[in-house]
């Protein structure tokens, strides 16, 4: 213990020190914005000064090599400057027009994706699936690495009515967040108990307490204290499985893929929306998980064709009504698509107002 | 010495197609990073990922892994199928605060990597959803070693479990015209005063701090943080006429009547005969869809600060909640403004441990003992602001309406109106 160092708790460092100087320079001093190309942004400051910004999608998880190629991009054009974005894509900011191009086939040339801004289809945001997660239902990486291989061209082309936030997560704790199109896990079966450990490796009580719809209790199982599961009770959310590994949740065969749609974090025109499900039993069909896609790629296909100039798919889906959204996209609609949770009162339709 | 390569033919399939592959950067670091320890661990890393694949299920358990004097930052991962896959039988993440708003200059990253492969697997995201930097697997004595050698040039771990967790900030004002505050200054006031339960977690759960310059809540902070700073303005927006008639001149006036005033949540907008663009600033919400389909013409007024919602989370254990407006309307300018909003976080985060129950997150505690009481827990009184709609149901007791009613009036003349 002689030899521990006291920790200099210093958290969260100051970015003014690895900011663009012209950035640094025009703080809070920005004018206006325009878009001179898909993944491209130009930023013009009250001072007249302009810096154009160049988005690339990575693979996100990162080794060493591909980082220092990132950066030695950035030390060719970007004066030795980076910004990641909230969707780990990486941007280059640059001073000299003239530079644009040559990053941008300089990136594409090293295997990046130029795109992302504006009304693409932005990277994927996702969780650590099989890479690093201790509770995952399916990979993420994998998953986004597929998804993305079939949208490449939404991220390079920004022609989409408006932004597309896709997301992924491998448990329902859905660590991705909300997107105009999530695609996670949804468990179909209650946990599988492996009694002879509960009670050595689970905090019974707090297990207990984790459940949503108190369908679990403590319990003797062979002569062990353990825990059970009212099945008929047990909304298969996995919440259990967290604070005690012996109740296995997850299952090669019942732990399917669910489709929601139309969360938006942004109040621009309404206030934000929470995504809603519209597709489930979807197989975790690894290491391409071509019905995911093949099902994302219908929605995104109808969105494009049916949404109004700046419509984000929640606003698409509220003008048109979701019996021609179910239509459109070719999904069944089942009684698991109405909410039996807290305030499902209010999802109900309590007026007249029926769609033809 | 050449190593036994695991065959990964599931693995190998995500190696085609256009988008950049994650696989094929963790064969470059077994196949041809110069330190054996790298090459050994990411061969076992991509066995166990492909086993993973085989099975679908995953193998990593968590456990307890921390640096000396914390408590927390470090994600433990120990394999199921270590005997397998010796060489990445522990693999843990260490979660390092970003510099608020993801700025790094090329040097700094190049010490981190040089670093991280020193020491860790040579995998690196940059972020993960909590917005850390995650070095991605390193076993329990390198783990100090890491965080030993970046702390001494700057870097600090961020939060895992329940404590509070590094903060998120936009890109705001360093390259944005919409932004409305400092973000960076206030995701680092609010952060780094928590530092002590950044690191030692002793909350009954997670609390994050979000940031974002305007409404357009680029950082996602209304559904994803317990505490979410937005920026906004409460005189008239600017409005460049001479900008207006030259967005109709480039794309029509239907396309603005269809795009910008039809559009408008609140009706606060309308177009005149000569296309100038009249606005009822009293009718706006600031939700900023008329200033992103006219960045040129339009901007944030002059009189700025932030409204605050509390409460934000995802789905466990009562189902999704947005954050509750708490703070309609506050200037952020001066170090007193900065301090009042520090202040308050420490009065909501000191309110929810005394009265959040184990594993309940701050707007679930709203949600069981009710946003009037928790108000008055907080020593903040009630505004029309933070509602929808007042009450439907008449279930209540009305027994001190007078005094309330006097206290609002009483408000109301204090504050001039």
């Amino acid at each position: 213990m002689a030899d521990m160092r006291e920790p200099i708790e210093s958290g969260c460092p100051d970015p003014w020190q690895y900011m663009h100087p012209m950035m640094r320079k025009n703080f809070g001093q920005w004018k206006y914005h325009d878009h001179p190309r898909p993944g491209v942004l130009l930023h013009v400051a009250y001072s007249g000064d302009k810096i154009w910004t160049v988005k690339a999608g990575t693979q996100r998880i990162l080794d060493v090599f591909t980082l220092r190629k990132l950066c030695d991009i950035g030390d060719e054009f970007a004066e030795g400057y980076v910004h990641f974005t909230l969707r780990s894509n990486i941007e280059y900011m640059v001073t000299d027009e003239a530079k644009v191009q040559p990053l941008i086939d300089t990136l594409e040339g090293a295997g990046f994706v130029v795109g992302g801004t504006q009304n693409s289809v932005a990277m994927i945001s996702h969780t650590q699936g099989w890479l690093h997660c201790d509770i995952p239902g399916t990979d993420a990486s994998g998953v986004v690495k597929s998804m993305m291989d079939e949208l490449i061209d939404e991220f390079r082309n920004a022609n989409m009515p408006n932004r597309v936030h896709i997301t992924t997560s491998c448990c329902q704790i859905n660590c991705g967040g909300q997107g105009d199109i999530a695609i996670n896990i949804q468990h179909t079966k209650p946990p599988k108990i492996n009694h002879d450990l509960v009670a050595n490796v689970c905090e019974r009580p707090s297990v207990v307490a984790r459940c949503p719809v108190a369908a679990i209790r403590p319990a003797m199982v062979n002569g062990k204290p353990s825990l059970e599961v009212d099945e008929r009770k047990c909304i298969c959310c996995g919440a259990c499985y967290p604070p005690c590994p012996p109740m296995q949740i997850n299952d090669a065969e019942h732990s399917k893929l669910a489709i929601w749609v139309g969360g938006n974090h942004s109040n621009a025109r309404g206030k934000p929306t929470f995504q809603k499900l519209v597709a489930a039993g979807i197989p975790n069909n690894p290491p391409r998980w071509p019905e995911a896609t093949a099902i994302v790629k219908r929605i995104l296909k109808a969105y494009k064709e049916g949404a109004r100039d700046w419509e984000r798919v929640n606003e698409w889906i509220e003008r048109i009504g979701w019996p021609r959204f179910f239509e459109e996209v070719e999904l069944p609609f089942t009684k698991y698509h109405i909410d039996t949770w807290r305030g499902a009162r209010a999802s109900f339709n309590s007026s007249s107002y029926i769609r033809f | 010495m050449a190593i036994e390569k695991h065959t990964t033919p599931m693995l190998d399939q995500l190696e085609t197609g256009p988008w950049p592959s994650f696989i094929s950067g963790i064969k470059r670091l077994r196949d041809e990073h110069p330190d054996a320890r790298i090459n050994e661990m990411t061969n076992d890393l991509l066995g166990q990922l492909e086993h993973s694949y085989e099975t679908r299920k995953g193998y990593w358990k968590g456990g307890t892994v921390s640096v000396f004097g914390y408590g927390g930052g470090i994600i433990p991962r120990f394999s199921e199928v270590g005997k397998a896959f010796p060489k990445s039988k522990e693999f843990h993440t260490l979660r390092v605060q970003p510099p608020a708003g993801n700025h790094y200059s090329t040097g700094m990253l190049r010490q981190l990597a040089d670093s991280w492969e020193k020491w860790g697997s040579g995998l690196v995201t940059f972020h993960g959803q909590t917005g850390n930097i995650m070095f991605i697997g390193t076993d329990t004595q390198n783990t100090q070693h890491f965080f030993d050698e970046i702390n001494e040039y700057g870097w600090d771990l961020g939060g895992a479990g329940p404590c509070v967790r590094t903060a998120m900030s936009c890109v705001g004002a360093a390259r944005c015209e919409m932004s409305c505050t400092n973000e960076l200054k206030a995701h680092r006031a609010l952060v780094n005063n928590f530092v002590d339960d950044v690191h030692r977690p002793a909350l009954p759960y997670k609390f994050k701090f979000k940031v974002s310059g305007c409404a357009n809540d680029c950082q996602n902070a209304i559904e994803r943080s317990d505490f979410a700073v937005l920026g906004t303005w409460r005189d008239d927006m600017k409005v460049d006429q001479a900008e207006v008639k030259n967005y109709i001149a480039d794309k029509g006036r239907q396309y603005y009547i269809d795009n910008v005033i039809t559009r408008c949540p609140t009706q606060a907008l309308s177009l005149t005969d000569d296309n100038t663009l009249v606005v009822n600033n009293r009718d706006c919400v600031r939700c900023m869809h008329c200033l992103n389909v006219m960045p040129k013409a339009l901007h944030p007024g002059d009189d700025k600060g932030v409204t605050i919602l509390i409460g934000g989370k995802r789905t466990l254990k009562i189902g999704d909640l947005m954050g509750t407006v708490v703070v309609p309307f506050k200037k952020l300018e001066t170090e007193e403004d900065y301090e009042s909003m520090v202040e308050l976080a420490e009065t909501i985060i000191d309110f929810w441990a005394e009265n959040g129950l184990e594993h309940e997150r701050c707007g679930e505690m709203i949600e069981r003992i009710g946003l009037a009481n928790f108000l008055d827990g907080i020593g903040i009184e009630p505004d029309p602001n933070m509602l929808s709609h007042p009450r439907q149901s008449s279930y209540v007791r009305l027994d001190g309406w007078d005094e309330a009613a006097e206290s609002w009036f009483e408000r109301q003349a204090e504050a001039g109106k």
